[in-house]
């Protein structure tokens, strides 16, 4: 049994100066050629905790919408969301995989654990990303499927391969690989792009830098050991909380936008105004600690984190459950 | 980390597994590609 494949990448964080080159199939990667990968490995590669966030957002535009669509329809839409978001994913693990090796949050991932080969997660993740791509422009509409694939490609080249080796912003612009999502479902259900659709997309491409960035506070030296430009790794704690807070600041009014614009009614406004002061209170706490200690010491990051993922889920939900009771007085 | 080289009857299993998800995958495709046709030919 041999050790993960040793990592041959450059310094950390030499952004602006071009690619940073990822090594060939080796040691553990070339050894899973010879190995059948198992459909749970299969099944990994599209990041399925990740997914399940995507196809929520996504069933929350489509849901909040205006328009009504076929249910059938409507879960042909959401499966080819999450079918393209897997493969995105898969993408993402090829590319990453000597990486991936080098972490321990990521080091038993079906590639670098040697489970599968390099070219079977390519293959997966090309044919998983064009089949939705196709399947939503077929069976729902070709701007949804524009959107989708613009989406996948933004992830699978844009963040991955392009930003994440290059700058310490790389969460910030890719993180609008994720707010696509709720956009999609909203043009699924309603045929175009409107102002709300717009807004759901800030809401997430704001909400994403200080949920990552608290994430990668107390992950940061995975980070660091791979080269990764993280900001916490590149620009240092203090201004990495300094952003976080930043970023909770605005993510405030940004998520009461859809009251304001009229999209949506006071039982959204009410939710969207608690929860973001909570996000506020635990950004303010994590962004004014100027001591900075050990991972187990990491309490406040750990807790805002977990919360970011609760406020999406809660707020998207209160999003669908405003429309419901609109349409419920309304018809 | 690499795992552990497998036996003949091992590998068998994880193909056989393999081909069982993937036939059901297909399946449900089918199904669903009907019921959409048949939800198009309706609009």
């Amino acid at each position: 049994m041999s050790t993960a494949p040793a990592l041959s990448r450059g310094p950390a964080w030499g952004y602006g100066t071009g690619p940073m080159t990822v090594p060939p199939d080796s040691g553990a990667l070339r050894a899973a050629l010879a190995r059948p990968a198992d459909w749970r490995d299969f099944l990994a590669l599209t990041k399925p905790r990740v997914m399940s966030l995507v196809i929520f957002t996504g069933l929350c535009g489509m849901l909040a919408a205006p328009g009504h669509i076929n249910p059938v329809l409507g879960f042909t839409a959401i499966l080819c969301i999450a079918i393209g978001a897997g493969g995105a994913a898969a993408l993402n693990q090829w590319w990453e995989a000597e990486i991936d090796a080098g972490m321990k949050r990521t080091r038993n991932r079906p590639l670098p654990a040697g489970r599968m080969s390099r070219d079977s997660a390519r293959d997966f993740g090309v044919g998983l990303s064009a089949a939705s791509v196709m399947v939503m422009g077929l069976a729902i509409g070709w701007l949804a499927a524009l959107i989708l694939a613009v989406s996948i490609v933004y992830y699978a080249v844009v963040y991955t391969i392009w930003l994440k080796p290059r700058t310490p912003q790389n969460i910030v612009i890719g993180g609008g690989a994720g707010a696509f999502p709720p956009m999609i479902g909203w043009v699924a259900a309603t045929g175009h792009v409107s102002l709300m659709a717009v807004v759901l997309f800030a809401i997430i491409f704001i909400w994403t830098p200080p949920h990552f960035w608290a994430l990668a506070l107390f992950v940061k030296t995975d980070y660091a050991k791979v080269g990764i430009p993280m900001m916490p790794v590149v620009a240092g704690e203090p201004s990495t909380r300094r952003q976080i807070l930043g970023y909770a600041v605005v993510l405030a009014p940004v998520s009461l936008l859809p009251w304001w614009i009229g999209g949506a009614g006071a039982v959204y406004g009410v939710c969207a105004g608690v929860l973001s002061a909570v996000f506020l209170a635990l950004s303010v706490r994590v962004g004014l600690r100027t001591r900075s200690g050990d991972e187990d010491a990491m309490k406040p990051e750990k807790q805002l984190f977990a919360y970011s993922i609760l406020y999406l889920f809660v707020l998207f939900g209160a999003l669908v459950a405003d429309r419901w009771i609109e349409v419920g007085f309304h018809g | 980390m690499v795992e552990p080289e497998l036996t003949p009857a091992e590998r068998k299993r994880i193909i056989a597994a393999r081909n069982r998800a993937l036939a059901l995958v297909l399946l449900a495709l089918v199904v669903l590609f009907f019921a959409i046709t048949i939800v198009k030919v309706k609009i």
